[in-house]
């Protein structure tokens, strides 16, 4: 049976082989520091799946590690030969519309895959694990668009991939961590009862006669629990513990399905506007080499709050009717 | 109440623009030791935290794919291709991407967008491309920074205001589970999803409406010619 685990592997590969080509890499600024980051982190995908009869506490120091040589600006991405702008221009000519045949190829690899490949079992043995078939269809499809472009644009070493692949990788830099990092900083809120606490000043607040002020306190909660964690998913049963079932099902009668559903979509229009939601927000612009790293954010804001109005205003009426 | 000195931390961190990493790690512990948490367990946290939040970081495995094809010019192909759609504008074009990034994720093909196999590759190059196509060369990087902002926002705002209406994705999954467990009650993961089309139907029309707007404003920064960002440091 194939697990995720051997997609966190190749992921983990990945990372491994950007630290060693660091290593070889003479010309390199911060080299040691650099290939201690990524080789670290590489080697944190492997260790990450024997958490259960390994200890934690070297993988937990080694995060720590990462995250403070990353933090403290002892990364910084060196210099990866790579074709010119006129090489380029060239080669879209000659090469064609088939450019774009490895990009689309990951899509579609690892739709199929998961809709397909989920049903087969071999002797009785599902071939893949339980609710892992995206994860996994990503990780095929990726060999599959590695094969595709090593066989369409035809590089004298295919090796080059990785080197293209370092290139961008180190570009995002230490963003690469963050997302990983929030989950863990959420974790450890809601260890330390975070979400209880707020929870309280949420129930407060909440006046006893308002329909219409219940309803935005439950929804400017959770979006703004959202901002500050990054996350609906932390925010919604807190908040549902705290005002949405409480007050507006029990108390004004609210009708549970349409309640949620946009409450939720209200903790949305939080994630647009907050950095905790790095994957979403932040690692784009730096997957993107913009300047501001922060304009993505500033765009999504007029959005957030327009949509968050309707929300409000759906969810003034729909549970009600 | 002591714990939530963390969250402050965090808020304080991000305002000042330190650097997350630091922020959050600090926020984390400091919360962690708060709450009266012995070292030995945050430092297991960091390590659980970790090891269960690795699917996060699988997106950066294709770009060893995106990066070979960019190497045989992949965003100038994506360039020319938009130069031959004479009526398809930066913002037109992320229209229709936002419209097919919010269909394809409301039935659950949600890996088919994304700003690493999908935006970088294709859709910025593209919008950059018609950009240049009606302006002319070199973009100032004000205005690529803000073709690159809206690019990402696009993808970002379809995929969450269009998974919602699958049944089978995490945040519906989340619903159902948690108030079925706490409350008793047998909501219906398909009435969940229903309630989301209203929400869905709202964010194209407000974000639509804003990006058929930008055409307009990328013109006028266009126009104004002076980098008015370039002399903060």
């Amino acid at each position: 049976m194939i697990t995720a685990e051997w997609i966190y592997w190749l992921a983990g590969a990945f990372f491994l082989a950007t630290g060693v080509q660091i290593a070889l890499d003479r010309s390199h600024a911060q080299r040691w520091m650099n290939c201690a980051f990524w080789s670290l982190l590489g080697l944190s995908f492997f260790y990450g799946s024997f958490v259960s009869v390994l200890p934690l506490w070297p993988l937990g120091a080694a995060v720590i590690a990462m995250a403070l040589i990353a933090g403290s600006g002892l990364t910084s991405p060196g210099t990866v030969s790579t074709t010119t702008e006129a090489e380029r221009e060239a080669s879209a000519r000659s090469k064609g519309n088939l450019l774009f045949a490895p990009a689309l190829t990951i899509p579609i690899v690892t739709i199929a895959f998961a809709l397909g490949a989920s049903k087969v079992a071999i002797g009785g043995v599902p071939l893949l694990a339980k609710g892992q078939a995206t994860l996994i269809g990503l990780g095929v499809a990726v060999i599959a668009a590695l094969i595709v472009g090593v066989v369409l644009l035809k590089p004298k070493q295919p090796v080059v991939a990785l080197r293209e692949g370092r290139r961008l990788l180190e570009s995002v830099g230490w963003a690469v961590l963050l997302p990983q990092m929030l989950t863990v900083l959420g974790g450890l809120f809601t260890q330390a009862g975070v979400g209880t606490d707020v929870g309280a000043i949420a129930q407060h607040i909440v006046p006893e006669q308002s329909r219409m002020f219940a309803v935005i306190v439950y929804a400017l909660g959770m979006a703004s629990f959202t901002i500050v964690m990054g996350n609906a998913f932390a925010a919604f049963p807190i908040m549902t513990a705290a005002v949405g079932w409480p007050v507006l099902v029990e108390r004004f009668g609210a009708h549970p399905a349409p309640l949620f559903a946009i409450g939720m979509l209200a903790g949305y229009c939080g994630t647009l506007c907050t950095p905790m939601a790095a994957n979403f927000n932040l690692v784009p612009p730096a997957l993107l080499e913009m300047k501001d790293r922060y304009l993505q954010i500033k765009v999504q804001i007029p959005t957030a709050i327009a949509l968050f109005i309707v929300n409000v205003a759906l969810m003034l009426s729909l549970p009600f009717s | 109440m002591l714990p939530l000195i963390g969250v402050l931390i965090v808020v304080a961190g991000f305002a000042l623009r330190r650097n997350p990493l630091i922020v959050v790690t600090i926020a984390g512990i400091a919360s962690a030791l708060l709450a009266g948490m012995p070292i030995a367990r945050i430092i297991d946290a960091f390590g659980s935290g970790f090891a269960n939040s690795r699917s996060i970081s699988l997106a950066f495995m294709v770009l060893p794919v995106v990066g070979l094809a960019e190497r045989y010019g992949l965003q100038q192909r994506a360039k020319l291709l938009i130069s031959t759609a004479a009526g398809l504008t930066a913002g037109r074009l992320l229209l229709v991407y936002l419209f097919i990034r919010q269909l394809t994720a409301a039935l659950g093909l949600t890996s088919i967008g994304g700003v690493p196999q999908m935006v970088r590759p294709v859709i910025y190059p593209m919008a950059e491309g018609a950009v240049v196509r009606a302006y002319g060369d070199e973009l100032p990087e004000r205005v690529s920074d803000e073709v690159k902002a809206h690019s990402a926002a696009a993808d970002t705002i379809g995929v969450f205001f269009g998974e919602d209406i699958f049944v089978a994705i995490g945040a519906v999954l989340l619903i159902t589970s948690y108030v079925d467990a706490t409350y008793h009650l047998a909501l219906d993961a398909l009435q969940i999803a229903l309630w989301a089309i209203p929400t869905a139907i709202a964010a194209f029309v407000i974000h639509g409406f804003r990006l058929l707007r930008l055409d307009g404003r990328l013109t006028a920064m266009l126009a104004s010619g002076t980098d008015k960002r370039e002399d903060k440091p």
